[in-house]
């Protein structure tokens, strides 16, 4: 059976889609954010020489764009565990909304903290 | 992989998902309180250092996380690039060691 974009054109697909493309990219962060905590073993002054660079608006933006990933990789994987471990009910359908919308807000709310 | 060994891999990812939820949730409330006003090294240290309560809750949340991500990780390589096998198997798990290791690494700098 071909697997052609009509089975893709689904919010279930794209809520797999960004549920896994959040899941590789915070995996690969990662290894950045132990790194640069761990510099604290230095001295405070290392882990400020690092922490310096979360000045640039650059850098906050990068930020809010993995808070947003961690949000939505949050409510993601607990509309997942909802759905896997809950006998099914017609309401987990407005899962998908939620965890979008709940994610967005927590990015905004960052944004609009860290700027 | 035999059967058992995905059921309890299956497992771990779910239960250690439910911990990393929790911890996200305190992760993110105390990011958005920190980074009022930048970041600053005096003040991360402030609130850990020799804090027993923040080094129990890190090592919790390294340790999860250490479970968790390596495990998505063998899936995605499985199902989305076909990479299967004992190689991959030891790939993530040694992944997930390194992981391990090196967030505790941070939690200890924070802390001591």
């Amino acid at each position: 059976m071909k697997n052609d974009f009509r089975a893709r054109n689904h919010p279930a697909w794209w809520a797999f889609a960004v549920h896994r493309l959040s899941g590789v990219l915070l995996a690969l962060f990662l290894p950045v954010h132990f790194w640069s905590l761990g510099q604290a073993l230095q001295g405070a002054a290392a882990l400020d020489s690092v922490l310096q660079w979360t000045a640039l608006p650059i850098v906050k933006f990068g930020e809010t764009g993995i808070v947003l990933l961690l949000a939505a990789h949050m409510t993601g994987g607990i509309r997942l565990l909802m759905i896997e471990l809950l006998p099914w009910r017609d309401w987990q359908k407005t899962l998908l909304a939620l965890a979008a919308g709940v994610s967005i807000a927590i990015g905004l709310v960052f944004a609009l903290n860290v700027f | 992989m035999r059967v058992r060994q995905q059921v309890w891999l299956w497992l771990a990812q779910r239960v250690s998902a439910a911990v990393l939820a929790v911890c996200i949730v305190v992760h993110l409330v105390t990011m958005i309180y920190a980074v009022r006003g930048g970041l600053s090294a005096a003040e991360i240290l402030a609130r850990t250092q020799g804090n027993y309560a923040w080094f129990a809750f890190y090592t919790v949340f390294v340790l999860a996380v250490s479970i968790h991500a390596p495990i998505g990780l063998r899936t995605v390589l499985a199902e989305t690039l076909g990479w299967r096998g004992v190689v991959v198997n030891m790939l993530t798990l040694a992944l997930g060691i390194t992981s391990a290791l090196a967030g505790m690494r941070a939690v200890l700098g924070v802390f001591s």
